[in-house]
């Protein structure tokens, strides 16, 4: 006999023991390298702990956002600066108010019209590059020229008159940033439905008699999730800025709520009065949490397709 | 070639139109009136001061005199706030200032950042090309609201080398930081596109050919890599401009230059609604007319581009 029994026997008990191996979707795979990106892990446990110290950091504080404290009025620059004696961890701005307060708050909101804003442009985004892209022809044709339209204007313009004109409250400012960024989504989306929508299970739904409004949302937008993920994460930032830049103006989020770029705006408006900590504790997690985005933005862009490192 | 650059400046017309009438449509459905003050005017004073400026007429005859107004006479009809100038006098006033740095940013950004592009794509992998990777990464997050107050503080405040604010006619010094602020982010960005793109192309099978023929770096990358990795970089600069133009608002303001942007957050602020109109539609044609001078040098670029 050339083959031996007990060497055999041994294998099938070890076989038998053996769990079939378990399939691997795009998701695990993904979130496999996602973690072995280090830049991108040490972002999520950065942007975490901001998120809770922003939540969290107010009760540390004896102070909020809008109280003056009355003793340092009008004296920020000798006695406003940062100091734990008097409760002021982060100084005070020009008016006497606590900037630790103002800084937590200010993360809050910016991070809310980030995340909000990104929901909003992430939803209309994705429904109208796919309706686009699955019934193609001229209905395709007319959607996406009305996109082009749309990107060659400079919105801001258009979206500032927006602010001004129908008062600034957050959540105009939350619904304008989102209606104002979809069109990139959309296009990204589009363009993905077309090489979709020939796939041998959309027509298959199609043969079983399902809507066309159920096919897009049940067939369709699942597989785009992964590149409709990784856009969305690098849009975050981008409306970030994008508010950061309006508040900066003066014509965004207003007093006495504040957010990252109306925070920065009044600490630059001071630095010749030698108030730098009213720039650097703003400008400090601006940075921090625009840079945490971006790298978990890379990361994903990786992790979903790691062929265009 | 002809028919696609005729065809494709006459497309821009009808967006001009549509952004025409989407800010027209706005100033019109906004509540309120730029002539609303505290204490409010007597009717007949209001009904005065809208028939002056012709708000009293039917949304129809006000939007069809306006567009005549631009087109036939390039009149933006008289500013609602500052009584005795047309908004023809503040954008001749502004306009010019804006203009100056801004196309001086363009030609910065584009020359600093295409050939640092290239160098860190030939030079893939070094120590330089960890710098510039290093450089436009960092670039992300300042933006020209963050990179106005930070040289500020080291060229006026600690250095005392330049002027922290003010225009005196375009001298130079006045000129550094704004272009420096305004150019730096999309610098950036132009250098990452163009070193991702050439990397593409210098792996590619036509560069080997040539390599495999011994033909001199030099003209390897001028000659044949070039081209086709400059493609990505120049649809890029339709959406660069955009970014320059919203850009310069924040360099008006905070150089105190004295240029567009400073009009038209004045405008915002006092619902000055012709200024503001004026503003959007100039800096919109601009960018609309940019956008299709980039997409006719890009069909002219590149062959695959059906016409």
């Amino acid at each position: 006999m050339l083959v031996n029994k007990k060497k055999m026997a041994s294998v099938a008990e070890a076989a038998s023991g053996q769990t079939p191996v378990k399939g691997r979707s795009q998701w695990q795979d993904a979130m496999g390298r996602f973690k072995n990106n280090k830049a991108s892990l040490v972002s999520v446990i950065v942007l975490s702990i901001m998120i809770l110290i922003s939540f969290l950091g107010p009760a540390l504080s004896e102070w909020d956002h809008e109280t003056i404290d009355w003793a340092l009025t009008g004296n920020a620059a000798e006695m406003g600066a940062p100091s734990i004696e008097n409760g002021h961890f982060f100084g005070t701005d020009d008016l006497g108010r606590d900037l630790y307060a103002r800084v937590m708050q200010g993360t809050q909101i910016s991070l809310m019209v980030g995340i909000i804003g990104t929901i909003v442009a992430v939803v209309v985004g994705v429904l109208y590059g796919a309706v686009a892209g699955y019934f193609g022809g001229r209905v395709d044709n007319f959607m996406m020229r009305f996109v082009d339209i749309l990107m060659s204007i400079p919105y801001m313009f258009i979206l500032i008159i927006l602010f001004v004109m129908f008062g600034r409250s957050v959540y105009i400012l939350f619904i304008g940033l989102g209606l104002f960024s979809w069109m990139d989504m959309a296009r990204i989306v589009r363009g993905q439905t077309l090489s979709l929508k020939h796939k041998e299970f959309i027509e298959a739904a199609v043969a079983a008699g399902v809507s066309d409004f159920t096919i897009i949302i049940r067939h369709i937008v699942p597989n785009l999730l992964g590149i409709v993920v990784v856009y969305t994460s690098l849009m975050i930032p981008n409306l970030i800025l994008l508010e950061s830049f309006i508040s900066f103006l003066g014509l965004g989020i207003q007093e006495p709520l504040t957010s990252w770029g109306a925070l920065i705006s009044e600490g630059a408006k001071t630095i010749q009065y030698g108030t730098l900590w009213q720039l650097a504790f703003p400008l400090a997690f601006f940075v921090t949490g625009l840079f945490c985005f971006f790298f978990i933005g890379d990361g994903l862009r990786d992790a979903f397709d790691p062929k265009e490192r | 070639m002809f028919s696609f650059i005729v065809r494709r400046t006459l497309s821009s017309i009808p967006t001009i139109l549509i952004l025409i009438l989407i800010s027209f449509a706005l100033m019109r459905l906004a509540p309120g009136s730029p002539f609303s003050t505290e204490r409010g005017l007597p009717p007949e004073v209001l009904a005065n001061l809208e028939a002056k400026y012709g708000l009293n007429l039917p949304w129809y005859e006000q939007i069809y005199t306006y567009l005549r107004g631009i087109i036939f006479e390039f009149d933006f009809g008289p500013s609602f706030k500052y009584k005795d100038r047309s908004v023809n006098d503040i954008l001749a006033q502004g306009f010019p200032v804006t203009l100056t740095y801004g196309i001086w940013s363009f030609v910065v950004a584009v020359a600093v950042g295409i050939p640092l592009g290239i160098a860190a794509a030939v030079k893939h992998n070094t120590k330089f090309d960890y710098a510039a990777v290093g450089f436009s990464i960092g670039a992300q997050v300042l933006p020209n609201f963050v990179m106005a107050p930070i040289l500020v503080i080291i060229f006026t405040l600690w250095l005392n080398w330049l002027p922290g604010g003010g225009w005196n006619g375009g001298q130079w010094q006045y000129l550094i930081m704004p272009i420096i602020a305004l150019s730096t982010s999309y610098m950036a960005s132009i250098a990452r596109i163009t070193r991702s793109s050439m990397l593409e192309v210098l792996h590619s099978n036509f560069i080997r050919t040539a390599k495999a023929k011994g033909l001199p770096t030099s003209s390897i990358i001028l000659r044949h890599a070039l081209k086709p990795a400059l493609l990505p970089v120049i649809s890029y600069l339709g959406p660069a401009f955009v970014y320059m133009i919203t850009g310069s608002v924040i360099i008006d303001i905070y150089f105190s230059t004295g240029g567009m942007g400073q009009f038209f957050v004045d405008a915002a602020l006092n619902r000055d609604y012709s200024l503001l109109m004026g503003v959007t539609i100039v800096f919109g044609v601009m960018t609309i007319l940019f956008n299709a001078i980039v997409d006719i040098t890009y069909a002219w670029l590149d062959p695959k581009i059906r016409l």
